[in-house]
């Protein structure tokens, strides 16, 4: 059975999730990859204000291929999580609540997770046709100009993932 | 002599990347089907209909199978009595960029790797690979390849003195390495001999072979089967959550090389192994 949960995520929700539960996310959530984190990484450590406020927010790291008329969103499965990993640390120390992606984390993002009590979803790579059908409203936000890349809020039901790192640090990837 | 128009060669790209993109080969359908009757773990079982269910949905309302639409790679055998009339790489170029555009497929190529990173926005350029072949034939085979696969891909120059084994241990080393992370259940690629680059090449040639196919080469088919079985024993698993269906196949290609070498290359490609061929 998979539990539910409702976006944003406070800490609390988090605490009693364990790595390999299967879990369904509504509510709304940020995307963001490479391009959009190495712009965050470089404003904070310019001493600017980050156009988005993370604290308890979920990031998914996709980049969705175009919507067709009518639809909501084109495909949008996660894309590899390990490319994030330099710039997300700074991003859980800021309140950062759970990331969405696929693959392995570096030891020091498992570090973070656990110091801040934040989880790790594993969405299924390659399933993006199917996950596009839980995306119900997209809206961009900022960074337009990355094309892709470009940061957007999503409202999402019943996205299926997976709770690849939990707040232990208990990872479902090590076998 | 025939002759071939440059548009015949642009809409005939167009419609094989559109297609490509929203249709996976039966081959691959029936190999995630045999892991689905071979896994034991719900985990395992519950990715594997995600994913045969995603490729009917990208199917039935052509959409791409997976929002990463690659890069865009075409093997073309050109034949020597064939003249084009036009532009042959400017006419594969547009076929690809109408594709993208048209087909609401992702842009996902930068115009410089290190400096500008800037979308080119048309997907454009393709990756052309071209040989000359006798007569008048034009076969075309494209492929689209996702970089989630591509990245986790390695080549090695070992001493001939390797053996069989060294190649053996690189192929399982590369997979066990890229582990969850280029969306298994994979298709590995492997090109052995040849010089650096031409192994590169023949690994990616291999990954557009067929997941059912088997090598012409007795021994060759040994390694593949034997490969593909160990690599079935690392217990990756189906998007990396553990299971037995690691990869569905291992396709070898070979060429003579150098007395000093055996140049080894492993090109990963994901589940959404999407690719075809058409002769104008």
């Amino acid at each position: 059975m998979s539990i539910k949960l409702t976006l944003p995520l406070k800490k609390e929700d988090i605490k009693n999730l364990k790595a390999g539960d299967s879990v369904l996310l509504s509510g709304e959530l940020y995307t963001a990859r490479d391009a959009a984190h190495k712009r965050f990484y470089d404003m904070v450590n310019n001493g600017e204000k980050m156009p988005i406020n993370v604290e308890n927010q979920t990031i998914y790291y996709v980049g969705p291929a175009p919507a067709k008329p009518g639809c909501v969103i084109g495909p949008a499965g996660p894309t590899s999580s390990y490319r994030m990993d330099k710039y997300a640390p700074m991003l859980l120390d800021m309140g950062l609540s759970a990331m969405i992606g696929k693959g392995e984390r570096n030891d020091e993002v498992i570090s973070s997770i656990v110091k801040n009590g934040a989880v790790y979803f594993a969405a299924i790579g390659g399933a993006a046709a199917l996950i596009s059908k839980s995306i119900v409203k997209d809206e961009p936000v900022c960074f337009e100009d990355l094309g892709t890349e470009a940061v957007h809020k999503y409202t999402v039901k019943d996205f299926p993932c997976i709770v690849a790192i939990d707040s232990n640090g208990n990872d479902v990837y090590k076998r | 002599m025939r002759i071939i128009k440059a548009e015949d060669i642009k809409n005939t790209v167009k419609a094989l990347f559109i297609s490509l993109n929203c249709e996976i080969g039966d081959d691959i359908t029936k190999a995630l089907k045999d892991g689905l009757n071979v896994e034991e773990s719900e985990t395992a079982k519950a990715v594997l209909t995600q994913l045969l269910t995603n490729n009917e949905i990208a199917k039935n309302e052509q959409i791409p199978i997976c929002q990463d639409t690659g890069m865009a790679i075409l093997f073309v055998e050109y034949g020597d009595k064939l003249i084009i009339d036009g532009d042959f790489d400017e006419a594969v170029n547009q076929g690809v960029r109408e594709a993208y555009i048209d087909g609401y497929l992702r842009k996902s190529v930068v115009d410089d790797p290190v400096f500008d990173r800037k979308n080119t926005c048309d997907n454009t350029p393709a990756v052309i690979h071209t040989k000359i072949v006798s007569g008048e034939v034009l076969k075309i085979t494209a492929g689209c390849k996702g970089f989630g696969s591509e990245n986790m891909s390695k080549t090695k120059m070992l001493a001939p003195s390797a053996g069989v084994q060294g190649v053996k241990d690189f192929v399982l080393d590369t997979v066990r390495q890229a582990g969850p992370n280029p969306c298994p259940p994979i298709v590995v690629g492997v090109g052995v001999g040849g010089t650096f680059e031409q192994a590169a090449v023949m690994a990616k040639r291999a990954t557009f072979g067929r997941a059912d196919s088997e090598n012409a080469d007795e021994r060759y088919a040994e390694l593949e089967r034997e490969l593909l079985q160990k690599i079935n024993e690392m217990g990756i698993g189906p998007a990396g959550l553990g299971g037995k269906t690691s990869a569905l196949c291992v396709n070898i290609e070979y060429a003579p090389t150098h007395i000093a070498s055996i140049p080894v290359a492993v090109n990963i490609c994901c589940h959404a192994a999407r690719h075809k061929s058409v002769e104008l």
